[in-house]
């Protein structure tokens, strides 16, 4: 969850990132800058609320709403607070065709939550997700950077007891 | 064993770092590029080569980069196309976290030939991980003086960027990829002004999916003749195919262009096979966008030859017979596989990535999403099979886009080929709506 009480800024070295970021692009063309800060910002809070979107229009000179429009754009980007966890699983026909309907309802079962909801402890979200990409290796879903691949019922319940403990 | 050019040290322990990466022969086209040819010298043999365009389009490569405007005094761009998002293809995902630098190697030579000091690899922003497996690529790279400020003492500058997208399919599609380069939401542009004309920032940009610029190392070093001479025709180089589904060795395989369906599905070099005890039922051989085919159709053309992996073998016949090469993501389904249930899992994808601009794509995908999730859960009726027909057809070409095409062209084939699935679906919702019921009526197995 965002802190509302202290104003949103980056940590020193997110903004010494964000920095060397916006230097990548020709002059005045720092808003393609836009996505990977907006990157940047969810590693920090996890989502992007309105203020993120502001202080990162502040960071690229550039108007709230050309943020806005963006961000609620790309799905990878959280516009609502999120657990700690977000499950993001593949829906698309090759993880179907791999028995992914059974695994995710297996994942479902396990939280006790259905796709777009958090546990009530906040340490999982589960979010369904177009392909990811890995289609050979399904059925697939995604925490942050990470891919579990090949999933089976007994791996879903090893990874959640595992992320669990944190 | 076949000629690989890109994966034949893809087991080379270490092959991810420059220095074993640099000991198996890389970097050795960037040395004989920027030391010993000129970019028109490179520009040409890549269009001796033939090589096509490997995101799924197939346009000639070389010819696609002679298109780019070269005014004086404006930057020109290379922008590698790493958006890898349509379902069923992994290969670029797999490449460029195996091998790296084969990608960079590639960029170097490519923005040498095009003239552009600063160019960039957009990869989709799922793939953060291989974003930072690039990012380490490249400093080593520049660390090693094949990057940056004069690069070899030839005079020539350049600097690679990897850039995030942000989860979506639409900017895999090139100018929404250069919008979203931008920092802009990923809608399509009008064409013209095409990007060679007017691409990144405006400027005169190419933009070239991973495989197909991981191919110019090896058109360097070899010659463009001597890659044109494997594969078939027009088919020419090697494929990098994205297998997946109901085979028994999914996985991504370097292909001569030119072998047959029937040895790529069965050959144990390959997929080794439908799994045990199961039957090929039918095959999406080039991306969810493609045209699905039956089993009979996908091993041969209508005139009973073998079908061939090539651009021309897999679309003989056009629509009615045939399908695409496309990314060359190859799903097989077997008779467990239900294709209303797997249409409307690709109908749904393509309602969700729809940028909305255009009504016909807009309105129409989320039409096909709504009557194929309704037949799939026995709430359809015969009528809404010919809807869909309709719908697709006018969604077909009415776009800025190709997705619009993508969307139509997999609902309308199911249908073609597999028209008495559906009709099932609406005659026998009880039976059909059981968990892991499969129409199992009159088809030809294989």
């Amino acid at each position: 969850m965002t802190d509302t009480t202290t104003p949103i800024t980056f940590t020193p070295e997110r903004l010494a990132k964000a920095q060397e970021i916006i230097a990548r692009y020709p002059a005045g063309k720092q808003k393609s800058a836009l996505l990977p800060l907006l990157h940047l910002a969810q590693e920090q809070y996890g989502w992007v609320s309105s203020d993120v979107m502001d202080y990162v229009a502040g960071l690229l000179s550039i108007l709230p709403i050309e943020v806005y429009e963006v961000a609620s754009f790309y799905t990878m980007f959280h516009l609502d607070p999120v657990g700690k966890h977000v499950i993001e699983y593949c829906r698309t026909g090759p993880c179907c065709l791999m028995g992914g309907e059974d695994v995710y309802g297996h994942l479902k079962q396990k939280l006790g939550i259905d796709t777009g909801e958090t546990t009530p402890d906040g340490k999982f979200t589960l979010k369904e997700v177009e392909c990811l990409a890995a289609c050979g290796w399904g059925p697939v879903f995604q925490i942050r950077e990470k891919y579990y691949m090949n999933l089976t019922n007994s791996k879903v319940d090893e990874i959640i007891e595992e992320l669990s403990k944190d | 064993m076949a000629v690989k050019i890109l994966t034949e040290h893809i087991n080379v322990p270490g092959i991810n770092t420059f220095d074993v990466y640099r000991k198996m022969g890389g970097y050795t086209a960037v040395e004989k590029a920027l030391k010993k040819m000129t970019p028109e010298e490179v520009v040409e043999e890549v269009k001796k080569s033939g090589v096509r365009g490997r995101g799924g389009a197939g346009f000639p490569m070389g010819m696609k980069w002679s298109f780019l405007a070269k005014p004086e005094g404006v930057p020109r761009y290379l922008v590698c196309n790493a958006d890898e998002s349509e379902p069923g293809t992994f290969k670029d995902h797999f490449l460029m976290r195996e091998i790296p630098h084969l990608l960079i190697e590639g960029m170097i030579v490519s923005s040498f030939a095009l003239g552009a000091n600063k160019s960039f690899i957009y990869v989709r922003g799922e793939l953060m991980y291989v974003i930072h497996i690039l990012e380490k690529a490249i400093a080593e790279a520049k660390a090693a003086g094949f990057l940056g400020k004069n690069i070899l003492g030839s005079g020539y500058d350049l600097e690679l960027v990897v850039q995030p997208g942000g989860g979506a399919y639409i900017c895999g599609e090139e100018t929404a990829l250069l919008e979203s380069l931008e920092g802009k939401r990923g809608n399509p542009r009008n064409k013209p002004p095409f990007p060679a004309v007017k691409g990144l920032y405006q400027s005169p940009t190419v933009v070239n999916n991973v495989e197909s610029i991981a191919n110019t190392p090896w058109i360097v070093n070899n010659g463009g003749d001597a890659y044109a001479s494997l594969g078939i025709g027009r088919s020419t180089g090697t494929k990098l195919i994205s297998a997946s589904g109901h085979i028994n060795k999914p996985g991504v395989y370097e292909i001569p262009l030119g072998i047959t369906v029937e040895d790529f599905i069965y050959a144990d070099e390959w997929c080794g096979g439908i799994r045990p005890g199961h039957h090929l039922k039918a095959v999406i051989a080039g991306g969810s966008s493609v045209p699905i085919l039956p089993a009979h159709l996908i091993l041969n053309l209508a005139n009973g030859d073998k079908r061939l992996m090539t651009y021309e073998s897999l679309s003989d016949g056009g629509f009615a017979t045939g399908t695409m090469l496309g990314s060359g993501g190859f799903i097989a389904m077997d008779e467990t596989a239900c294709v209303v249930r797997n249409t409307w899992t690709f109908a749904r994808f393509y309602h969700h990535e729809s940028c909305g601009q255009c009504s016909p794509c807009r309105e129409g995908t989320g039409w096909m999403d709504k009557v194929l999730e309704r037949i799939e859960h026995g709430k359809g009726n015969m009528h809404d099979i010919d809807l869909l027909v309709d719908v697709a057809k006018k969604i077909e070409g009415n776009t800025i886009c190709p997705l619009g095409d993508a969307a139509a062209w997999p609902v309308a084939s199911a249908i073609r080929h597999f028209r008495d699935e559906f009709e099932w679906h609406v005659k026998h919702p009880q039976e059909a709506t059981q968990p892991g019921a499969v129409y199992r009526g009159a088809m030809e197995l294989v």
